[in-house]
């Protein structure tokens, strides 16, 4: 499907940049080419195609339907569910906590919706399918799924809510279930696409800088890193790579356009798919900033357990990704 | 939320966000327009988390005009605002 483009990298590079096949700057540009004009393709494809799903599902019906319908324990990976079509900004993450507590969902679904959300996602999935193939992808899409929908279950088992700040402790009190109406915006397609149109261009302008430094870098790491270099580190069993990898991922904060590209190229020279992929989550999934935000809606405390529970469902994830893979 | 009685034509306007990059970017857009077309409005930046809970968004930046709220999650055009200005 994609074999133009090869074509065209390769005539880049070795025809009119008349670079030496066996260079290694070469090898890197010709990646270079190849993976960024492949990579936009795609993202431009699913952001699109999500962005048509997002207009239909705004956030507020999402709060409106889990906060009305009883679902009988599909309740959590509805909302993991929901998370991937339902992108949102990482600053809005208060708010949006607050607006679901508030709609009386339960503090376990809203951490299914928060968790899964930054995972799996239109930005996630474009760049996962350009850089490691259809099969992974939905590998990917579910266990994120699944990751969400576990975590939400064990976080509601825990009963967090007494850690909860003192003015969240009042709104979860103050709950009610439907309060508010949502004006469905009676739009045709036609009406929606230039709104969506827009919102496309915006989010593939912010991400371009990242996608292009990763796989920059990614590049540089292809053709200057020998085949099989992390193997020795960090070898399949290697009990002990993937929780350090999810653990020192952890801290660390980038969107999944940057990190990716950097992941594909770990994978290539040797470090297990599971492994990286575990990483890759730590960074995407949670971070210090994010922390710093939460600390306005929860305490401390609730915080710890929320990374805890997520952190140790990655490192099992990792694990599961490197027995099926 | 007092309405200025005396100077009923003026708007006011508040961007509710608490200081992400995509709010900043609202705010001088915002304030672009007003200051552009000589819009007779009060522009107030939001940012205390329980003041813009009150408004029920739960998608930042939010524009809200003159106690109504516009726009949320998303960073609009000029034209759009001046739109909804008028």
């Amino acid at each position: 499907m994609f074999n133009w483009i090869q074509h065209i990298a390769d005539w880049l590079v070795y025809d009119v940049f008349n670079l030496n096949k066996d260079a290694h700057l070469a090898e890197a540009l010709n990646f270079f080419i190849y993976d960024t004009t492949k990579i936009l393709i795609l993202l431009f494809v699913v952001i699109f195609f999500m962005g048509i799903v997002n207009s239909y599902f705004p956030i507020d019906k999402v709060k409106n339907y889990l906060s009305r319908n009883k679902l009988y324990g599909l309740e959590y990976l509805t909302a993991s569910l929901f998370g991937v079509v339902t992108p949102f900004c990482s600053c809005s993450s208060v708010p949006l906590f607050i607006g679901f507590v508030r709609g009386g969902i339960p503090l376990g679904v809203t951490f299914a919706f928060l968790i899964t959300s930054p995972l799996v996602n239109e930005v996630a999935i474009g760049l996962f399918v350009g850089l490691f193939g259809i099969k992974t992808t939905i590998i990917y899409v579910i266990s994120g799924v699944l990751l969400g929908t576990i975590s939400g279950v064990i976080l509601q088992k825990l009963k967090l809510e007494r850690f909860l700040t003192p003015w969240v402790k009042e709104v979860l009190a103050n709950a009610q279930k439907d309060q508010d109406l949502f004006i469905a915006e009676k739009q045709t397609l036609k009406q929606r696409l230039p709104i969506i149109w827009e919102e496309v261009l915006k989010i593939l302008k912010g991400i371009v800088p990242y996608v292009l430094v990763g796989i920059a870098i990614g590049g540089l790491m292809h053709g200057y890193i020998p085949e099989g270099f992390f193997e020795k580190y960090m070898d399949k069993d290697n009990l002990f790579a993937v929780p350090i990898a999810t653990i020192l991922a952890v801290p660390m904060y980038s969107n999944a356009s940057g990190i990716l590209p950097v992941v594909q190229v770990l994978v290539a020279k040797g470090i297990p798919l599971g492994t990286a992929i575990a990483f890759m989550m730590g960074v995407v999934g949670l971070s210090l900033p994010e922390a710093m935000l939460l600390k306005k809606v929860m305490t401390i405390k609730l915080i710890s357990i929320f990374f805890s529970v997520v952190t140790l469902c990655i490192i099992i994830s990792g694990y599961v990704f490197n027995i099926l893979l | 939320m007092a309405i200025n009685k005396t100077n009923i034509m003026s708007k006011t306007i508040k961007i509710l966000g608490t200081g992400c990059p995509k709010c900043q970017t609202m705010t001088s857009l915002v304030k672009d327009v007003v200051t552009e077309n000589n819009i007779d409005a009060t522009i107030e930046k939001v940012e205390d988390i329980m003041e813009i809970m009150k408004f029920n968004v739960m998608t930042t930046p939010a524009l809200v005009i003159d106690d109504v709220i516009t726009i949320k999650g998303r960073i609009p055009s000029k034209d759009e605002v001046l739109k909804l200005l008028n």
